[in-house]
């Protein structure tokens, strides 16, 4: 694989970082298998879109940002205040924002090869490595800004709402409005980093995000297999993990085409690697399980 | 004075109009002056744990009035609530959260009800000093261990843990629901004497249910005893410092008819025999 491939690979992957961390918030933190996320990538990335062919770029991310917290707000509305189970709640709003994204772009699709866009500045200044320095950068002050978050009050909330929903109206704390925030912060990130991916390769189009929720998950996963228990006992190790998960996962994507895999074989390939992901940590513990008990019966 | 809690004629009833219905708490009036420890005990399904509930607004009650320090709460929803009432209940795993440490749980507690209440607040050195001095007090050894997860400690230290939590900043009411039910005597008995200790010492108005009628009788300034959703007899004063357990079992009878049948009361007796 070649340095040019590799870099390309790492810029994606911190852009899909932000979806890694947002699922850190509402999966890990929150216990809630959003499905939202799917159609708040691609509304992300069509909000972004349109802003960057009215020459609007960095207010079509602060908008990408509103209407992922948007779209989080009423899937949040949905499970706390009207009663519908939460991975239904995510379905839901994810089936509407497939004709909102539409609505949206107006179109399946949108190109803007000769926008100026929100990496046009740092490519200016730094060449080739602009849009590398700038993903950098993005996803670093997140995690940092993160990481700090789940130390406040209102994290501490919304952890202790997902670690132990009895303590929670006990300790004064309304797990209405800790799931709404937290749906909130975690379709802002995904919508986040729909717009950038959008802007850094020049278009948009309506199925961007589909599949995003298992990608986020798996890179999640592969983050904390590598970080070990560190991932689950420390508050920086977590997000750290998360973040590099979602690099990890964009090279492995890399290497596979880069052994030529089929484009059409993609999808497959990509399952096959969040399914492993997902499956890694059981599959420890049987290994380990079945060299005890192989160990065993040889000492018996 | 003001009274700290007045319960007027509230009623609960679960399933109405079916046939489960189950009427648990019945026009039930009482009134708690500012430092009073009030001790419960009752047969299963007396309704001790709805009253618990009704107070601390994990539902609404159906029908009467509940003020908490002169404020009608009535129907202020729980998490309001919360914020000047403790809660221990007979679980010990359900007032702490397992994956955070016993600061960050600390904290919790803290920050959420401590003067600042900003929602981007954190623990200062400060804090963390006031918390190891704390939790030194509880003499479990938990001052070297601000960092573990909760979810590495026994069930007696988790319980007395909430007691912490729950307490930390002076609550108007604690509410304890058997909460040494499910710990080993020994420890039982270690994690009342600090109940005891605290509530004492902050003036703090409490209620205990318990199925200890030993207990009952020994702590705190007032006993009452519930059958089907009311109060079937209160004890205070020199009445109450007079009674016996057999005493209080006979009266019990003498009032309701039959004997007071709870598993694990039973059980209590034969610990005391
Ligand atoms: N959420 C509920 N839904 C339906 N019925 C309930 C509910 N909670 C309590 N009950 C019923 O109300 C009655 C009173 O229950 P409660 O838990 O208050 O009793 P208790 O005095 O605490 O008993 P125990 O000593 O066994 O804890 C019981 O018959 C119980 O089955
Ligand atoms: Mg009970």
């Amino acid at each position: 694989m070649s340095l040019l491939v590799l870099r390309g690979a790492v810029e994606q992957g911190l852009i899909y970082a932000l979806v890694a961390l947002g699922l850190h918030i509402s999966y890990r933190t929150l216990d809630i298998a959003d499905l939202t996320t799917d159609g708040t990538f691609t509304l992300g990335a069509a909000i972004s879109a349109v802003y960057v062919v009215a020459g609007q770029p960095l207010l079509g991310v602060a908008m990408a940002l509103l209407g992922g917290a948007l779209a989080g707000f009423v899937t949040a509305l949905l499970q706390t205040r009207l009663g519908v189970q939460p991975i239904l709640a995510g379905i839901i709003t994810m089936t509407a924002l497939y004709s909102v994204n539409l609505a949206v772009m107006g179109k399946p699709n949108v190109n803007f090869l000769k926008e100026s866009t929100v990496f046009t500045a740092a490519q200016e200044w730094l060449g080739e490595y602009g849009a590398l320095f700038e993903a950098a950068l993005v996803t670093g002050a997140l995690c940092v800004l993160l990481a700090l978050f789940l130390r406040t009050q209102l994290g501490l909330s919304l952890r202790a709402t997902g670690d132990n929903r009895d303590m929670v109206a006990a300790s004064s704390i309304n797990p209405a409005f800790t799931t709404t925030v937290g749906l909130c912060l975690a379709n802002a990130l995904v919508a986040l980093a729909g717009a950038l991916l959008a802007q850094y390769q020049k278009f948009a189009d309506n199925t961007m995000g589909t599949g995003m929720v298992v990608i986020g998950l798996a890179s999640l996963i592969i983050g904390e297999v590598l970080f070990g228990h560190r991932a689950r006992r420390s508050l920086v190790c977590g997000v750290a993990a998360a973040a590099v998960g979602a690099v990890v996962y964009r090279i492995i994507v890399a290497t596979a085409i880069a052994l030529h895999v089929d484009a059409k074989s993609m999808k497959l390939v990509s399952a096959v690697i969040v399914a492993a992901a997902i499956a890694a940590p059981a599959l420890r513990d049987k290994l380990l399980f079945y060299q005890k008990r192989r160990e065993a019966s040889r000492n018996a | 004075m003001p009274e700290m809690l007045e319960l007027h004629r509230i009623s609960k009833t679960f399933g109405a109009g079916t046939i489960d219905e189950k009427k648990a708490v019945e026009e039930l009036s009482l009134t708690l002056a500012p430092g009073d420890f009030v001790t419960i005990i009752g047969g299963n399904g007396a309704g001790k744990s709805t009253l618990f509930n009704a107070v601390a607004g994990a539902f609404f009650v159906d029908a009467g009035r509940i003020l908490l320090d002169g404020r009608d709460v009535t129907f202020q929803p729980e998490h309001r609530r919360a914020n000047s009432i403790g809660r221990l209940f007979q679980d010990p795993l359900k007032g702490t959260a397992p994956h955070m440490t016993i600061e960050e749980n600390l904290a919790l507690a803290y920050l959420r009800t401590a003067r600042t209440r900003s929602p981007f607040g954190t623990v200062g050195k400060k804090d963390r000093a006031f918390f190891r001095e704390q939790l030194a007090a509880l003499g479990l050894g938990l001052e070297d261990r601000l960092k573990s997860p909760v979810g590495l400690l026994s069930g007696g230290q988790r319980q007395a843990l909430t007691l912490l939590m729950a307490t930390i900043v002076t609550p108007k009411l604690l509410l304890l629901d058997e909460h040494t039910a499910a710990l080993d005597p020994a420890t039982a008995e270690k994690v009342l004497a600090l109940t005891k200790r605290v509530v004492a010492e902050r003036h703090i108005t409490c209620m205990m249910i318990t199925h200890n009628i030993h207990s009952a009788l020994s702590l705190g300034n007032r006993t009452i005893m519930m059958d089907a959703g009311r109060i079937v007899l209160e004890l205070s004063g020199e009445q109450r410092a007079g009674m016996t357990v057999d005493g209080l079992l006979d009266a019990f009878r003498a009032r309701v008819g039959r004997r007071l049948d709870n598993d694990r009361i039973l059980l209590s007796e034969a610990e005391n025999a």
